[in-house]
């Protein structure tokens, strides 16, 4: 079998095993990575949310905002899981194609 | 380590977008003369494991979150410049579509992770493996070393460019605009966190899958 080949396979073991990095935070009451709270956290926080920061960070709407379909916030952990793996799927096949398309332009000869 | 939209002023925003352009120009150029056509696969292979491996988010229990990124390993394999796309195409990704990183702290972002981690964490194997067999232990051991110290300056640069901004946005009265921790609270939490837990997971993933590699295609090491 070819090495990629091989790193696929692991690949798609890493996708299906991705939810424990959402399941694991939760078991251990671990919250947010550190400066990455939103306006709500901030508020409890420091007390209030800066003005630049109330402003900037609706700025972009993102279609899968953290790695969940959008009004999945309040379900629980399965279905989260599950939005999770999608997103990494989904990651995955973009960040793939988009890299290969990138190398493939570079490494194009006689140009 | 994303660094969300809001937490950065306007200044250091565009100082990195302004930083990252010609180092971006500079990657593709490096990359056009030095990646081969067969090593197009492990450069998407690259940048997906990058984005998937920063998926698994490792608790500190009752604290934080944090996760390693996977790019040591992508620089060991195809060179920091091919690894710096690499990982630039995972971070844009995350942002756009996850809104994980900022749409504003893209250039911030891609400097402390697709810039430093690889570059710090390749020169660093480079040292540590010099001489040594391609399937040696001291390449592991190099591997995971490079790991730590990669995401640990990384991490030590995100902290601090958190900590700069209540010195340069503040209200007449104090409050912060943007981040408000300055470097006695950001840069200890951001070094501190890595040091303990986050560095760790980096070096592991990293020293296990080159010794996996040494297995399967030692070739793949050939720097």
């Amino acid at each position: 079998m070819k090495i990629t080949t091989k790193l696929w396979i692991g690949m798609a073991v890493l996708i299906v095993l991705s939810p424990l990095g959402l399941i694991l935070p939760d078991r251990f009451k671990a919250g947010s990575a550190w400066g990455e709270w939103g306006a709500d956290e901030m508020q409890k926080l420091v007390g209030y949310v800066p003005n630049g920061l109330a402003k900037l960070s609706t700025l972009w709407n993102a279609p899968m905002p953290d790695y969940a379909f959008k009004g999945w916030e309040e379900k629980g952990l399965p279905h989260l899981s599950f939005a999770y793996i999608i997103s990494a799927v989904l990651g995955i096949a973009i960040i793939s194609v988009a890299a290969w398309f990138i190398g493939k332009v570079l490494t194009k000869k006689g140009d | 380590m994303h660094i969300p939209d809001g937490y950065l002023g306007p200044a250091t925003c565009g100082l990195f977008y302004a930083v990252m352009l010609p180092l971006w120009a500079v990657a593709s150029k490096i990359v056009k003369k030095t990646l081969k056509a067969k090593q197009v696969p492990m450069l998407a292979i690259g940048a997906a494991f990058s984005f998937v491996i920063m998926m698994f988010n490792v608790p500190i229990i009752g604290g934080s979150t944090g996760h390693a990124v996977g790019g040591v390993l992508v620089a060991i394999l195809l060179g920091p410049w091919a690894a710096c796309i690499a990982i630039t195409v995972a971070l844009v990704i995350q942002a756009l579509l996850f809104g994980d990183g900022g749409i504003t702290a893209i250039g911030a972002n891609c400097f402390n992770m697709a810039f430093v981690l690889p570059f710090v964490g390749y020169y660093l194997y480079r040292v540590l493996s010099y001489n040594a067999p391609l399937d040696s232990n001291r390449r592991v051991f190099a591997a995971g070393v490079a790991g730590y110290i990669g995401i640990n300056v990384a991490a030590l640069f995100a902290g601090v460019e958190f900590g700069l901004q209540p010195l340069l946005h503040h209200t007449a009265f104090g409050q912060a605009l943007y981040c408000p921790y300055g470097l006695n609270v950001a840069v200890p939490a951001m070094a501190g966190e890595h040091l303990l837990i986050f560095g760790w997971v980096e070096a592991i993933v990293t020293a296990l899958v080159i010794k996996f590699l040494q297995k399967q295609d030692v070739n793949l090491l050939i720097d």
